[in-house]
């Protein structure tokens, strides 16, 4: 086996090569999440728990409709199997886009020093924590995989149709997309560590925020204008509601091919944000701490 | 060629002086008050290839802030450095292939999972090619003692092993420079033994440039032949370790067993007696009086065993840093007397 030398290395060369420590971070991390594997199939049960609190709830509120004023039912066009259906896509979604730990991960890295060994050693803060995190996704999937398809043949029903070929390709790219937006949105956060020593209450905001505006809480199609447009012109939405959206439908032809440029762009500026504040941060904290 | 080259180093971080009280607090929100913590002052060193230094100091003397600041996590003042021949804070690739820094038990090992992986991921972060992996991991685990444990998690090893396996993941990529920061503290005896017979088995046989820094001055005894004192980010002595105890140790300790078991009780003419414990006792003599003591005490009494050695390094170099403080609070009050036979290259 023939290794480049350094110096192409370093340059053009570099992921072509990097493919092997890509690899190997991947292979590391499964095997280290598998050692947890009994917990981590009892916390990954219990998530979806709230799915029938959920499902009941919607119930509650539908059958309290007022009848006979010509909304059959309905809370601004979604009728209770539209609800539970769209629920249970945003917690697919969520899935893929939820980050637990990441921001956090890194703000301990930069408080506690670890972040060190990012500077010593020829690696990539984000390079390691991607592949970390892509190991986590795929162990949480392959263990998800069986609550969420008995949850989704138990809730057939609730689905009018199934969408075909063109759209479920669609629907994929979607989630994928959301994976990464939510990689490099909460990695932004968390290094913004570098200037604040407590990031937490920041942090919850966050979450508070995305619990609403992404679409997690209620189809944010719902909320009356402006709130709306302004909700659809922040990021946010991009991490549960828009593939929900596309797999029910919602958004189709030249809207579709848009909201995927759109998410795709914002994948790409939070990638970028976050190589800046890594970078900057690193400077900072080579001439503050250390 | 010189291996390391630092010139006019100086490290000086700032920091918001914190006041007490709701208003100077509410005060500070706003227009906050700094202080500069000069944590290195104009260093100037030169470290040729395959030399094993010690960095003696204080806590807080500024040692660790220069290993980082060679190790390139932190960017100088003022002031240049040159490792091999790259600028450490520019972070290349191609130094940070060829220097490892060990600080005592940060961990870089997964800890649960073996330590055979965690080398795994460093033989490609480096580009290690696979026969020179395997064949430098088995030399430095057999040399440490921890082959047979390369496969059980980290979380099940001691402190000592896990110290150990730490060495060998910083020695995988065969760096030619090596930052040791305390790889020793918080081991025992046994384990702190070991190491230390590893790192200089190691260094002979690599020729590796190594700078270490230990509260243990067995450590260095053992290890380092050129010893540098760092206080209050300055170098107050450079040079041999053997000088130093010379400069510095112009008494010797003498040990008496005594045969009859009765210690005579009019010794104290000879020197300072710092131990009584019938049969022994031990006296603390000028250096050049030594001899001569010892010849008037056999002379009169029936001793069993009698030893001389140096005071204990840790007494010196504490003798050093006190020294050099109270040289300090005297160049402040105006006067400075910097004593001359405890300084090479302080106040320039």
């Amino acid at each position: 086996m023939t290794y480049p030398s350094p110096a192409i290395v370093d340059t053009i060369f570099a992921p072509v090569y990097r493919w092997r420590l890509w690899i190997t971070i991947l292979r590391i991390s499964i095997q280290e999440r598998i050692i947890y594997r009994g917990d981590f199939m009892l916390g990954t049960l219990m998530r979806f728990l709230p799915i029938i609190t959920q499902i009941f709830l919607w119930g509650a509120v539908f059958s309290a409709l007022p009848t006979g004023n010509g909304s059959e039912g309905r809370i601004v066009g979604y009728s209770y199997h539209d609800m539970v259906a769209y629920y249970l896509l945003t917690m697919l979604s969520r899935a893929f886009s939820s980050m637990p730990g990441l921001a956090s991960g890194i703000t301990r890295e930069i408080r506690e020093g670890t972040i060190k060994r990012f500077i010593v050693q020829p690696i990539g803060l984000l390079e390691y924590l991607f592949f970390y995190r892509l190991a986590h996704k795929l162990v949480y999937y392959s263990v998800a995989i069986v609550p969420f398809a008995v949850v989704f043949y138990l809730c057939r029903g609730f689905f009018q149709e199934t969408p075909h070929g063109l759209v479920w390709a669609t629907y994929i790219a979607s989630l994928v997309l959301a994976f990464l937006l939510g990689f490099f949105l909460e990695a932004t956060l968390g290094l913004l560590g570098f200037w604040f020593l407590e990031v937490s209450s920041f942090l919850f905001i966050y979450m508070l925020l995305s619990f609403f505006f992404s679409g997690h809480m209620f189809p944010i199609d719902m909320l009356p204008e402006p709130m709306a447009t302004v909700v659809k012109l922040i990021p946010l939405q991009y991490l549960a509601y828009f593939p929900a959206a596309v797999f029910l439908g919602k958004v189709q032809g030249a809207a579709l091919v848009t909201g995927l440029l759109v998410q795709a762009g914002w994948v790409i500026v939070f990638a970028f944000l976050a190589q800046v504040a890594l970078r900057r941060g690193l400077r900072h904290y080579s001439g503050f701490g250390g | 060629m010189a291996a390391i080259e630092i010139r006019g180093l100086s490290k000086t971080y700032r920091v918001t002086r914190k006041k007490e009280g709701l208003v100077a607090t509410l005060r500070a929100l706003f227009r906050p008050e700094y202080e500069y913590v000069h944590a290195v002052r104009s260093i100037d060193l030169t470290i040729e290839s395959g030399e094993f230094v010690a960095f003696l100091g204080p806590n807080g003397a500024g040692k660790t802030t220069t290993l980082k600041l060679l190790s390139g996590i932190i960017t100088p003042t003022s002031g240049e450095a040159r490792v091999l021949g790259h600028i450490p804070w520019r972070r290349e690739n191609a130094y940070r292939r060829r220097f490892a820094l060990v600080m005592g038990q940060k961990n870089q090992l997964w800890w649960d999972l073996p330590a055979a992986e965690s080398f795994h991921l460093h033989q490609q972060i480096y580009g290690i090619p696979p026969d020179q992996f395997t064949r430098v991991r088995d030399e430095l685990t057999e040399m440490l003692g921890v082959r047979q444990l390369l496969h059980r998690p980290v979380r099940e090893l001691s402190l000592g092993e896990r110290m150990k396996m730490e060495l060998v993941a910083a020695l995988l990529h065969s760096p030619q420079v090596l930052f040791l920061d305390e790889p020793t503290i918080g081991l025992d005896v046994v384990a702190q033994y070991t190491i230390q017979q590893f790192l200089r088995e190691y260094q002979a046989r690599t020729g590796t440039t190594v700078i270490l820094t230990s509260h243990y001055m067995k450590d260095v005894v053992v290890l380092c032949r050129r010893v540098v004192v760092i206080f209050d980010g300055q170098i107050i002595y450079d040079g041999s370790l053997t000088n130093l105890v010379d400069h510095l140790g112009d008494y010797k300790i003498i040990t008496i067993r005594f045969s009859d078991g009765q210690v005579p009780t009019d010794l104290s003419r000879f020197g300072k007696i710092i131990l009584r414990e019938p049969p022994r006792v031990r006296l603390r003599v000028a250096r050049n009086e030594a001899t001569e003591v010892i010849r008037a005490v056999l002379a009169r009494y029936i001793a069993e065993d009698v030893s001389v050695e140096d005071p204990p390094l840790e007494e010196l170099i504490a003798a050093l840093f006190a020294s050099a403080r109270n040289s300090r609070l005297s160049q402040e009050r105006g006067n400075s007397a910097v004593p001359e036979d405890t300084t090479h290259s302080a106040n320039h």
